[in-house]
């Protein structure tokens, strides 16, 4: 069974419908890729998962129970983790202050998990009592990404975690996710990055127009002519919104 | 046949007083209705505007500065002039944040004008307030001099709201509503947010300006309690708000109408033994907070909802930017 | 020199403690339930009416029956958030705000109704002040008050950064969308919120009773202050909040110390107008305040 699957989920903000029936899984231990030009509803598909909009049709599954449209703190409590974009650390809180938060609905001792994340993400360790805001754009990504894991979620989704990073912070990143992965959590990841993304992914989604338009394994999607063309090409433009 | 000349004047006052509202309400929904700024000092622009012309029309006195003996008009014009700078200088402070800074701030002027009317007496005479403010028609004979006043408050109504309902169908009105429905699309579109602000914002406050102008030359006298957040402000919050927020003949509406339930009231409390009658002022203003809070909740609309002037054209593929 | 120290800082120091005490509920509301809360002002004054109340029945210390009053006021702001505020937390902000202000001047209406509008005293008599070094004067209920400020001001600080619902209000107040999604209890938080600040709020007004008086627009006259010592402190930073309010406080006395020649620098009765100018000009030049808060 799959851990996450969308079935032909339609949904947008408001009125506007932005996701037009797609569907994608993520199977245990698996990282999948999601691709596509901007504005293609990737994000949104992901959003989607985590009770961020509301769905009009179609159902989001996670280990076969149906949790279309839960709101996302009641999602959490069941063990997806979602990390957004940008904002995903608290600035002011300290670095353990934050992986401590990331652990709020555990009842449990999280002391032992802690120290995981800290072998983990070694420097920030070392940081543990500096306030997150003062870290570096890579380092400001493993505190997001450690906060998320404090919960040992059954599936982490990670929204472009490599947006804005210098080449080398980037690399760094998705050897972070591949190595995230290898101790058993199922990663489902939306990147620009396309090409270092997939490298890395067991499978991989374009997404265009709110739809699925490829589907393969990362190494095929790398092979695909018409996908490789599309991204080196850049996709195509959203008109842009007017008053 | 007395009483009826007696309840004839008191309906004349009450229809006055009514239209002054009127006028602060229409300058509230400007800023409110238009623009969604919380304009939390209405007292003080209320106040200077009545202090502005009382002193400019007064004749010569030892009590307070001014007395230029100036024209009416002329007093209207200053008081709408003086308003309009200090708005200018608050929207340039507070605008471009959140409205909340706005309502701070203004709520702050109202104070320190409360501050400048205590300390300053040898201008403003202090709590003593300034007295015989001239009063148009005041040499007409009874009933006619009421009628007269009641006359020009009502065609300052009538220009006003003229005035703002073109504003509010023209494009100007259009791109309000836009920014206030959605900003981040009507930035997107090239507008510039905060000087629509402003202009709502000035404008706004002039017309509470000359509200308060009338209100000097009406009672002939104005002291410090013009400045009163509860009559001043807080009324005519909720005539906006039960009158129906972003419609002009909703804010006429609710100001006439919520002036009638608080007079009305207020005959029925001052005729309590006098004890009782202190106590049962604050249970009034209680119950029209009561009121308000029931309109924000269940008929945030008001009495006469908004109507739109075609804006769906021009907002209508706004959200689409909103994905990804 | 005594003078200053003895007339004006001493007493701007306690202005400013009070003020501190006010303003942390003032930011944190702002941050966390995101309105500028015009009500603040009189949950002080009706903690005050209760501590009033509870002194005329035991005939106790106000002081001793402080933390009763607080509970009072916590009461009733947590009602007043399940009736008035969490209905429209969907709603516009803006809305919140036209709510609070209505709720303002309800609030007063129901003070002045039961309490009726004549000055009162929690502390009745006069006291010597006591002679430190020679030369400071301090009166006894002045080093009360500060003791007092500075027990809560320590208590909040363990609060905040000790316990685990601290530390999510923190979390929150930096980004209230991510502390959802990291699955803190948001309604929990709020519910904290409104616990921390009405039960300083109402110390804060105690404080000011026992150095003044009780009356029923002491609140409001301190709503300006607090909202300038948040907003200089930097909305949502509650170790601003400490901070800016001392500041206010202290330069609000001290405007009128004759720095030159025998006249106060600034006539003491626009004391109340030092508060309004720090603030504008924070909104002018750094509006994220001294400590980096939200900027909305």
């Amino acid at each position: 069974m799959s851990v996450i699957e969308l079935q032909s989920v339609y949904g947008g903000y408001g009125d506007t419908e932005i996701l037009h029936g797609v569907s994608l899984k993520v199977d245990p231990g698996e990282i999948v890729v999601v691709i596509g030009p901007n504005g293609a509803g990737k994000s949104t598909a992901m959003k989607s998962v985590f009770g961020l909009l509301s769905l009009t049709k179609g159902q989001v599954l996670l280990d076969g129970e149906d949790i279309t449209n839960t709101p996302p703190e009641k999602v959490v409590r069941k063990g997806v983790c979602y990390v957004p974009q940008t904002e995903n650390i608290f600035p002011s809180l300290t670095v353990e202050e934050n992986l401590e938060m990331g652990a709020y609905v555990r009842e449990d001792d999280f002391k032992p998990r802690l120290n995981e994340i800290y072998e983990l993400f070694p420097p920030l360790a070392e940081k543990r009592k500096q306030s997150a805001g003062t870290l570096s754009g890579g380092q400001r990504q493993m505190v997001a990404m450690g906060k998320a894991l404090m919960l040992e979620p059954r599936i982490l989704l990670l929204d472009e975690p490599t947006a804005g990073l210098s080449p080398k912070f980037r690399g760094e990143i998705f050897s972070i996710v591949k190595k995230i992965n290898s101790i058993g959590t199922p990663i489902l990841m939306v990147e620009q990055n396309a090409k270092q993304a997939l490298s890395i992914a067991d499978h991989g989604y374009v997404l265009v127009d709110g739809q699925n338009k490829f589907f393969g394994s990362g190494q095929d999607l790398l092979d695909d002519p018409e996908v490789a063309e599309m991204f080196l090409g850049g996709g195509k433009a959203v008109p842009e919104a007017s008053v | 046949m007395d009483a009826l000349y007696g309840y004839m004047l008191y309906g004349i006052s009450l229809a006055t007083m009514g239209g002054i509202y009127a006028v602060l309400t229409l300058g509230l929904n400007v800023q409110w209705g238009f623009a969604g700024l919380f304009n939390a000092g209405i007292a003080g622009f209320f106040g200077i505007g009545a202090y502005t012309t009382a002193i400019l029309t007064t004749s010569a006195t030892h009590r307070h500065i001014g007395g230029f003996e100036m024209p009416y008009i002329v007093g209207f014009l200053a008081a709408m002039l003086i308003c309009g700078v200090i708005a200018y200088l608050v929207g340039k402070v507070c605008l471009r944040l959140r409205s909340d800074y706005l309502a701070i701030a203004t709520i702050g002027i109202a104070e320190i004008f409360r501050l400048i009317l205590k300390n300053e007496t040898w201008a403003t005479n202090g709590p003593r307030g300034v007295s015989e403010i001239p009063k148009p028609f005041e040499h007409w004979p009874e009933p006619w001099n009421q009628f007269g006043f009641l006359l020009l408050v009502l065609v300052v109504v009538a220009i006003v709201y003229v005035l703002v309902e073109v504003a509010r169908k023209s494009p100007w009105g259009r791109v309000m509503t836009a920014i206030r429905e959605n900003e981040p699309s009507a930035k997107a579109a090239g507008k510039n947010v905060e000087n629509f602000r402003m202009e709502g914002f000035v404008i706004g406050c002039m017309i509470m300006a000359l509200a308060g102008a009338l209100m000097a030359h009406y009672l002939k006298f104005v002291d410090p309690n013009a400045t009163d957040p509860l009559l001043a402000t807080f009324l005519v919050w909720v005539m906006l708000i039960v009158g129906g927020s972003a419609n002009n003949k909703g804010a006429i509406l609710g100001a006439f109408l919520m002036w009638v339930v608080w007079s009305a009231t207020e005959i029925v409390t001052s005729r309590l033994p006098d004890e009782l009658a202190i106590r049962a002022a604050y249970i009034r203003i209680f119950l029209i907070g009561l009121m308000l809070q029931i309109f924000l909740q269940k008929f945030p609309q008001g009495i006469l909802p908004e109507k739109r002037p075609d804006v769906a054209k021009s907002n209508g593929n706004a959200e689409t930017k909103m994905a990804d | 020199m005594a003078d200053f120290i003895n007339f004006y800082f001493i007493p701007g120091l306690l202005l400013g403690s009070i003020y501190a005490l006010g303003a942390i509920g003032i930011t944190m509301t702002f941050v966390i339930l995101r309105f500028a809360n015009f009500a603040h002002g009189e949950s002080m004054t009706l903690g005050v009416y209760f501590a009033w109340s509870l002194v005329q029945i035991t005939g106790w210390h106000p002081l001793v029956v402080m933390p009763i009053a607080m509970i009072l006021t916590v009461l009733y702001a947590l009602s007043i958030d399940r009736l008035f505020y969490k209905p429209l937390r969907n709603a516009p902000v803006v809305m919140l705000v036209v709510a609070s202000f209505g709720l303002m001047l309800m609030t007063r209406s129901v003070i002045q109704f039961f309490w009726g509008v004549q000055l009162k005293s929690v502390l009745p008599g006069i006291q010597k002040p006591i002679l430190v070094m020679d030369y400071l004067r301090i009166s006894p209920k002045h080093m009360m008050i500060m003791a007092s400020a500075l027990v809560l001001m320590f208590a909040v600080h363990y609060l905040l950064t000790y316990t685990k619902i601290g530390k999510a209000m923190r979390a929150m107040s930096d980004s209230p969308e991510l502390a959802k999604l990291t699955g803190i209890d948001t309604e929990k938080v709020v519910v904290a919120t409104w616990v921390v600040g009405a039960a300083l709020a109402c110390a804060a007004g105690v404080f000011l009773a026992i150095d003044t008086h009780v009356e029923t627009r002491m609140g409001f006259k301190l709503l300006l202050p607090m909202f300038a010592a948040a907003i200089l402190g930097g909305v949502g930073r509650p170790y601003g909040a400490l901070v800016g309010g001392l500041i206010i406080g202290l330069a609000e006395e001290i405007s009128s110390y004759p720095f030159i020649g025998t006249e106060p620098l600034l006539n003491p009765g626009y004391k109340a107008g030092v508060a309004f100018a720090i603030m504008i000009g924070i909104l002018i030049w750094r509006p994220s305040g001294l400590f980096k808060g939200k900027v909305f």
